[in-house]
Order: structure tokens, then sequence, then C-alpha cells
């Protein structure tokens, strides 16, 4: 059976009294942010508690939240199939030094989509075992995701010599 | 002639380049292999190369403008694109669309489902060397394909699932056309079967080839037909019921062994099963509205917009200004052909998405091939990536 979002709240802010910011319930999605610094131990948590069970990350990425709060938020998906229900977890990270600690220790999945992240907004993960650009070509600069990158770029396409560059 | 004595003979690890113009590799995939000798000691998958920018151009249109934008995303399942991203839509506006066009949309998306699991047929047994499959997959994807035509004037951009619910009425002749194919298709699927499931070439390229087990498969996030051939039993159809699908009576085919040949059979049941869910949805078919009537969200009937001032001005603000959802964000998720097709959708309260996060089932089930295929032999990634039906129009974005 799937736990009511507001008993999946009151679990996991008893456990983390002080790493869960907020919490905040919206369409019938339950959304906790989180501190920058206990995510993994959170997400460990999340994964590892029986009634929980959170052994599937469907989604994580970043908005940009650099205007308003000075902030990039990164956004975790969650979801238990055992359980059946979902969690949303977002952890702000400064906007002048984004970073934060990687989950791919919890879910193997987070690999490539936190190397989506880091090539589009420029977070860091740290512990991340491989974190190489993954969409744009190596010689591209800039994060393309960001608010303050304009829509038609800053630089010509040059995918021709970034083309043999052997990034392995 | 020297003879090189075994002593001074040493081997070195090669590393092949393997695409981006391969063509077992979809697309643009471009994968570096380490070998020694044909066994594969490492492999690294390199994607990008379709990168368009999706989710950034998103930021720059209105709700409605975006429909177009998920079309290209997986090409051959346009419906199921624009209905992830329309439900995303009508969840954070908190409406629904009129029973009949949820019913429309499950039985286009069911015949898309059907369509793209008949290109990966004709592709992966072409990769294997089968041809003959191949030129009858397309025989019967082109009926389907000529039924797209007809509900939306479009063979692979379709934009026909709007906010709300779909664009237009039926057209007439649809009914008769589905019907015709809904009855012939079965036994073509068996007519394929004869050609592949007990082949003895068919099984040696495929049985026990590329495995992944149930613990990994959820590890690295596989989903769809990818992820329930290591017998982990998730449908998102069967677990959070969307458009309806709760109405339907279908089973959903597991695997055991995580092989390519689990893989194989599944995807076969499952045009089985969503043949059956065409027909029933035929049935089903209620009378009504196809598109909800709600102020400022979905555009007037054509009929008023020609006669009626108001409904000109609504339809014109509609237009240029579009549509203007609560603040707040939500995420929708639905079973594509592929796997789990998701979107992320944050509002500020403008017309346009402040962010739009595409989670691509392909992008995450390609992840999982060096895992499937390191210490095996060369042949087996071409196996192992036609079993994972990969589009790279949705990995690259």
């Amino acid at each position: 059976m799937p736990m009511k979002n507001e008993d999946l709240a009151a679990l996991i802010k008893t456990r983390f009294p002080e790493a869960i910011m907020g919490a905040n319930i919206f369409r019938n999605e339950l959304t906790l942010t989180v501190q920058k610094d206990a995510l993994a131990e959170v997400a460990r948590f999340l994964k590892e508690n029986e009634d929980l069970d959170f052994d599937f990350l469907s989604d994580l990425c970043g908005v940009d939240r650099a205007e308003t709060d000075d902030v990039f938020e990164v956004v975790y998906h969650l979801y238990s199939l055992s359980k059946n229900h979902r969690l949303r977890l977002k952890a702000p990270v400064p906007s002048d030094a984004p970073g934060l600690p990687t989950v791919t220790g919890v879910w193997k999945t987070a690999n490539w989509h936190e190397r989506e992240t880091y090539d589009m907004f420029g977070i860091t993960f740290h512990g991340h075992p491989d974190l190489r650009k993954i969409l744009t070509p190596d010689d591209f600069e800039g994060h393309p995701l960001r608010k303050d990158y304009p829509l038609d770029g800053r630089q010509p396409a040059t995918l021709r010599d970034s083309y043999r560059k052997d990034g392995a | 002639m020297t003879v090189t004595s075994a002593a001074t003979t040493t081997t070195q690890l090669m590393t092949i380049n393997m695409g981006p113009q391969h063509p077992s590799t979809h697309g643009v995939l471009r994968l570096l292999l380490e070998l020694d000798g044909e066994v594969i000691v490492k492999a690294v998958p390199h994607v990008g190369f379709l990168h368009r920018g999706v989710e950034k151009l998103a930021e720059y249109r209105t709700y409605h403008q975006c429909i177009p934008l998920t079309d290209r995303l997986d090409y051959v399942a346009p419906f199921s694109n624009n209905l992830a991203y329309a439900l995303t839509v009508e969840k954070l506006l908190g409406i629904e669309a009129p029973e009949r066009a949820q019913h429309i949309r499950v039985l286009l998306c069911e015949l898309t489902r059907i369509a793209s699991h008949l290109l990966w047929l004709a592709t992966h047994a072409l990769d294997i060397g089968a041809m003959t499959v191949f030129f009858y997959c397309f025989r019967e994807r082109e009926a389907i394909y000529d039924i797209f035509e007809l509900v939306a004037g479009a063979r692979m951009h379709t934009s026909y699932i709007r906010v709300g619910g779909v664009s237009r009425e039926l057209p007439g002749g649809f009914t008769e056309k589905v019907h015709k194919f809904v009855m012939e298709f079965p036994a073509r699927l068996n007519e394929y079967e004869t050609l592949l499931t007990e082949n003895p070439i068919w099984k040696k390229r495929t049985v026990g080839v590329g495995i992944i087990s149930a613990e990994d498969a959820i590890d690295y996030g596989l989903s769809g037909p990818s992820l329930r051939g290591s017998g982990v039993n998730w449908d998102i159809r069967k677990a959070e019921p969307y458009s309806q699908y709760d109405k339907y009576h279908f089973t959903v085919p597991l695997g055991k062994n995580g092989d390519v040949y689990d893989r194989y059979r599944i995807r076969i049941e499952e045009m089985h099963q969503s043949n059956r869910i065409v027909h029933q949805a035929l049935n089903i078919l209620p009378k009504g509205d196809c598109l909800a009537r709600i102020p400022n969200v979905t555009l007037p009937p054509k009929e008023d917009v020609e006669t009626n001032m108001e409904a000109m001005i609504t339809h014109f603000k509609l237009i240029t200004d579009g549509i203007h959802p609560p603040k707040g964000e939500v995420y929708a998720s639905i079973e594509a052909p592929k796997g789990e097709l998701g979107f992320y959708l944050v509002s500020d309260g403008s017309s346009h998405p402040y962010r739009l996060k595409i989670r691509p089932p392909s992008f995450v089930n390609l992840e999982a091939l060096p895992k499937m295929v390191e210490g095996r032999l060369l042949p087996d990634v071409v196996a192992t990536i036609g079993s994972l039906d990969i589009v790279l129009g949705e990995i690259d974005r």
C-alpha cells in the first residue's frame, strides 16, 4: 500500500529534523526541501528504510533560480516499486559555487543524470566516479540551461573538430 | 621467413569506434569499445550528437507551442509523447480531458506502441541477420501510419493530443480502418513468430545474451520492456493508471532471465496485448466532446470563432498570450513504448514553462548497456543495443 504524503513527510522529518528544510504538497505530490550536505545521507535512508523503500530514481535534474534566490535547485524524483509511492526531493545549492554530494552510490542510474545536470547547469557532484559532459560537444563552453545563457547560443557550432577528440 | 618466438609475442587491447554512423546503433550513437580479441573489456557510450536543446526551447514557448517539440523526442511514438506532456500540463492546471478524449488517447497510444514495437522488431531482426521480418513489419507499420495520417493529417509528427483533449474529432472511416487492422494483426504477429521464436539461429544470438538481473535493472533505472525482461512487474498503466487504463483488460508479460530473448518475447506479447486494448477501446469509445471546454485553457470550437465575437477574442488571446497555469511544479509519467516517459514542469505563473525536464526512457535504458555487454563478445553488442530499443531523438533531446 502506498503511504500517504503526510505520513511520508512526518516519517522523514522525524528522522532528519535538521536536514529537512521544508515540505510542500501540490496536486497531491510531496516535495521535501533538503539541506544539500545531508543529501546523500537522506537518500540512503529513503532507499534502505523498509516503509519507504524508494528503490527507483526516476529522474534527477536542475532548476535555475539564480535570479530570484541565488540558488540552483537539484531535483530528485523518487519512486518505490514495491510501495507504489512517489516523492520529490529538492536541494538548493548556491549559484556562485554550485556543488553537492553525489547519489551514484545509492542509485547507479544517477550517474548519467548527474552528468547531464553538470553539463546543463555546471553543478558539481562531489564523489561522482566520472563527471564528464554528456550532451554538448567537448569544446562547447557554458551551461546552456542556465537562465543567463542566451537562446541562440554564444558560439558557432564547431562539431567538426570536436568529433574526433577522444573523450573516453 | 622469420619465426617469432612465443616469448616476444605480446598482446594488447584494441580500442575501436562503433558509430555514430553504424547502422546497428539505431541513429547517432557512438560506442568506444576496448577489445581483448573479440571480448569486450570496456564499453563507453557517447551521446549528444542529436542534441537540439528541446528543454531550453520549451522555456521560450507557450504551453501549446511545446506540443510539436514533444513529437520530435521519440519520433517513432509521437502520440505517447504528446500524451505525457498533455497530462503534465493538465495536472498542473488541475483539469481533465473529457472521457471520449481519454479513450481516443488510449486507442492511439496503443496503436503507437504497436508501431514502435514493429519498428523495433524490424530493425532488431535485421541487425541480427533476419531480413524478411523487416519487410513484413514495415507492411503492418504502414497500415498504422495510414491511420495516423487519417486522424492527424501527419504520419510522424502528429501533434494531435492537446491540453484538455485531442485537437479534432475522429474522421469518418476511422473505426472501419482500425477494426480491419485489429482483426488482421494477431495472425500477422504469429507469422513473425514462426520466423523467429523457435529459430535456432535467432536463439543462439539472443538467449543468454545481454543479461541484467532484476536488482541491477532497478538500480540502473531501467523501465518498460527492458525492466520487465528481468522479471520486475512494473507497468505504469497498472501501477498508476492514467487516461482510463483501469477500465481495460490486459496482462503485463514478464521475463525470467533478463536476456535479449526475454525482452524479445515481452515486446511480441505486448503487441498482442496492445491489440486487445485497441479492440476494447473501439467498443468502449463513448460519445461526447473530444476537447474540454475550459475558458482560458482550451480553444473555443471553430464554428463559434467564426460566428461569435467573444469566442474570437478568446481564441486570439489564447493563441497570442497562451494559458497561465498557477505557480507550482508537477511530475507526470506514462508507460511509453520504451518505458517511463516523464515530464517535470515548473511554472512561475507566466505563459511559458519556467523549466521543462523530460525523463526519456531510452536515455536511462542506454546507461545500462556497458553493464550488459562487458565481458561478452563483440556481436552481442549489436543484439543488446537492439533489445534495449533506443531512439536517439529522446536520448539527446
